[in-house]
């Protein structure tokens, strides 16, 4: 089964708090890959990137690492477009 | 089993079925189910979660179409995990696993989020935990819907266990089936105790975390004398008890054999022993407890038990009704007292900053003068039918009592122009619960009848301390030497200028209190109905010339602790077993 992942970190402001997760997980279930998201730092700890209770718990703040893995065959397509949210800040403006 | 150790703040024991409340009044049921039924309950949590996204999608779009998508985007969050798997498994795995109701399964799971989510550092998301708490209580209501009682209908003997009982959830109570209570919260002041030892039914608070410890349908002992709960007790545990209530009982027919006697001392100086009530119904258990009147009526019962405002004929219906219970025997109703931590605050579009200084009480009334005029207008229409008097609360100037009398006025001219009967000289009072009226009783007592000392109130302004403020309420000293001090001067005052002087707040009923009071010349004690037969049995015990030598000496103390530990010694000489 493809698989790929990326390294992004939290950009934003006010963290992956319970909009930003929601948002990434309505984004991951719109792909057939499974995903998970790893946090790094100093409290690492996974989470199924489509439960956005999981998502939440996380309590990743500005700066947090977080490794993006998909599996599955749109894993790629997937990987790119949850970086790609995170990157953007989730909309937010600073 | 499991014990828990609180405060007692009403004395009797009592073992019976647990009901639990949560904030919002619902009854969290039981527990555990049979496993045969844990499927049933799993239909049961499907179709609550189904019914809970429904109402919350309605939701959504009104506020979107309403406010924007922005903030109709929190509800999305709300709906994301309402329909997040990890949840429902761990919700259904509960279930099965542990035989939890539907309910306690929801609640469990959820508890456990929450506290995740208390524990992050970060304020802005562990904030959030608000979220989790909302979805908690969407999905227990559509869980629990109809099963919403509440207090008022039981079909048999519960105890309570709640996280504070509020004064709307008590004053709709149903005074048959509720024989005591426990709360996480709460002191020897809070409305609990004193609902509780008007009701003269065991209560323990202060408990920490009781209504997570308890789940209805489990037996619970409440021990108030020891200030103990004991949850699912054993059978070691239910003989002690059981062996502990008849002694109980034992007490307090010896003490109930006083009923009749009156409130005189050794020495032959008598004192009038009253009681205070808050609904009819308080009146025939005061009576066989030997009260020889009402010595307060609290009207504001006849506001917090129902939803609309009373009329007239509300208030008229409830006052004969006392009346007539009453037989003959003087009753003082005191004008609506609401405000500060009554009912009315949570009511309020801007609740006031400080309550407690704010717009209650007779200030309340002032304000609003047709239904001020509602209640004197029932009352003055009672007079004819029994020795009613009048009393005014929370007076702290000359003006608002000179107000409150021409309000009356109106009212008697007003009714005199109908042709309605009423008593024209009935018997004005006021209370004495602000300092200022205190130190200047003098100039009051020209212009009323009678003197009435509300002692909670007046340690609160005295001492400035809220009774309810856990972190503080140390600080509430009845037998703070200030207020013995304002006490004493306003008793005397009365003498002074004859009038009658009582105490009406929970000093009156406190045998620790009962010499003092005696001794500084106090007539009438006004205080609830199961208090009675031990302050009576004091006065009965002592003469009138010992109470004032001990009054001599509690007023030359400089410190509370001082005076709490003479009184205690003294009073222990008169009823070792009250100590």
């Amino acid at each position: 089964m493809p698989t790929a992942s990326r390294d992004v970190a939290i950009c934003n402001k006010l963290g992956l708090h319970a909009r930003p997760a929601m948002q990434f997980v309505d984004i991951a279930n719109q792909f057939q890959s499974n995903v998970t998201v790893h946090k790094g730092g100093d409290e690492p700890c996974d989470a199924d990137g489509k439960s956005v209770m999981q998502m939440i718990i996380l309590a990743a703040v500005e700066g947090t690492p977080m490794r993006i893995v998909a599996e599955g065959d749109d894993a790629e397509a997937a990987v790119k477009k949850l970086a790609e949210l995170i990157e953007d800040k989730f909309g937010e403006e600073d | 089993m499991e014990i828990k150790k609180g405060i007692g703040v009403s004395p009797g024991v009592v073992v019976c079925t647990a009901i639990v409340l949560d904030a919002e009044d619902l009854i969290i049921p039981k527990r555990q189910v049979d496993a045969a039924l844990i499927p049933a309950e799993i239909e049961r949590f499907h179709a609550a979660i189904a019914k809970s996204i429904g109402d919350l999608t309605d939701q959504r779009d009104e506020v979107s179409a309403k406010y924007g998508k922005e903030i109709g985007g929190i509800f999305g969050v709300h709906l994301g995990l309402l329909g997040d798997k990890t949840i429902l498994n761990q919700v259904i795995a509960e279930m099965r696993e542990r035989h939890a109701t539907a309910e306690y399964a929801v609640s469990t799971v959820m508890r456990k989020y929450a506290n995740a989510f208390l524990a992050m550092a970060d304020k802005y998301m562990s904030d959030r935990v608000k979220d989790i708490y909302d979805i908690e209580r969407r999905v227990l209501h559509n869980l629990i819907g109809q099963k919403h009682e509440g207090l008022t209908h039981l079909t048999q003997n519960v105890v309570v266990i709640a996280h504070d009982l509020l004064p709307s959830q008590t004053a709709a109570l149903d005074r048959v089936h509720v024989r005591g209570f426990a709360t996480d919260v709460g002191g020897r002041t809070s409305h609990t105790a004193i609902v509780a030892r008007a009701m003269g039914i065991p209560a323990v608070v202060g408990l920490g975390n009781i209504t997570s410890e308890v789940s209805g349908g489990d037996t619970v002992i409440i021990d108030g004398n020891r200030g103990v709960v004991i949850v699912n007790p054993d059978a070691d545990q239910l003989a002690e008890h059981a062996e502990f209530q008849k002694k109980l009982i034992v007490l307090d027919r010896e003490l109930s054999e006083l009923a009749h006697l009156p409130g005189t001392c050794i020495d032959g100086h008598s004192v009038s022993l009253q009681a205070n009530i808050e609904s009819p119904e308080d009146v025939t258990d005061a009576l066989t407890k030997g009260a020889e009147g009402i010595g307060l009526y609290r009207t504001e019962f006849l506001y917090l038990t129902r939803e609309t405002e009373p009329t007239e004929e509300d208030h008229y219906e409830a006052y004969v009704d006392v009346l007539q219970r009453n037989g003959g025997r003087p009753m003082v109703i005191r004008t609506l007292d609401l405000g500060a931590d009554k009912y009315t605050q949570q009511q309020l579009q801007n609740p006031e900053r400080n309550p407690f200084l704010g717009d209650r009480s007779i200030r309340m009334c002032l304000h609003d003068i047709p239904m001020f005029k509602r209640q004197l207008r029932a009352i003055m229409r009672a007079s004819v039918h029994g020795d009613v008097r009048i009393m005014f609360p929370m007076i702290s100037t000359l003006m608002e009592l000179r107000q409150a009398r021409m309000v009356l006025n109106d009212v008697m001219e007003d009714l005199e122009d109908e042709g309605t009967p009423f008593r024209r000289d009935i018997p004005v009072g006021m209370m004495i619960e602000v300092p200022s009226a205190a130190i200047m009783a003098d100039q009051f007592a020209k212009e009323v009848n009678f003197f009435s000392i509300g002692t909670n109130d007046l340690v609160q302004y005295t001492l400035a301390v809220d009774r309810t403020n856990e972190k503080v309420a140390g600080l509430f000293q009845p037998a703070h030497p200030a207020v013995l001090k304002l006490i004493r001067d306003v008793i005397r005052t009365g003498q002074r200028n004859n009038i009658s002087v009582s105490v009406c707040g929970e000093m009156a009923g406190e045998p620790l209190y009962t010499l003092l009071l005696l001794g500084l010349g106090l007539m009438t004690f006004s205080m609830n109905g199961p208090d009675i037969p031990e302050v009576k049995k004091i006065i009965r015990s002592t003469t009138y010339e010992h109470a004032k030598n001990v009054a001599r000496k509690v007023m030359s103390f400089d410190s509370e602790r001082q005076v709490m530990h003479f009184l205690r010694e003294e009073t222990r000489k008169i009823i070792p077993e009250a100590f």
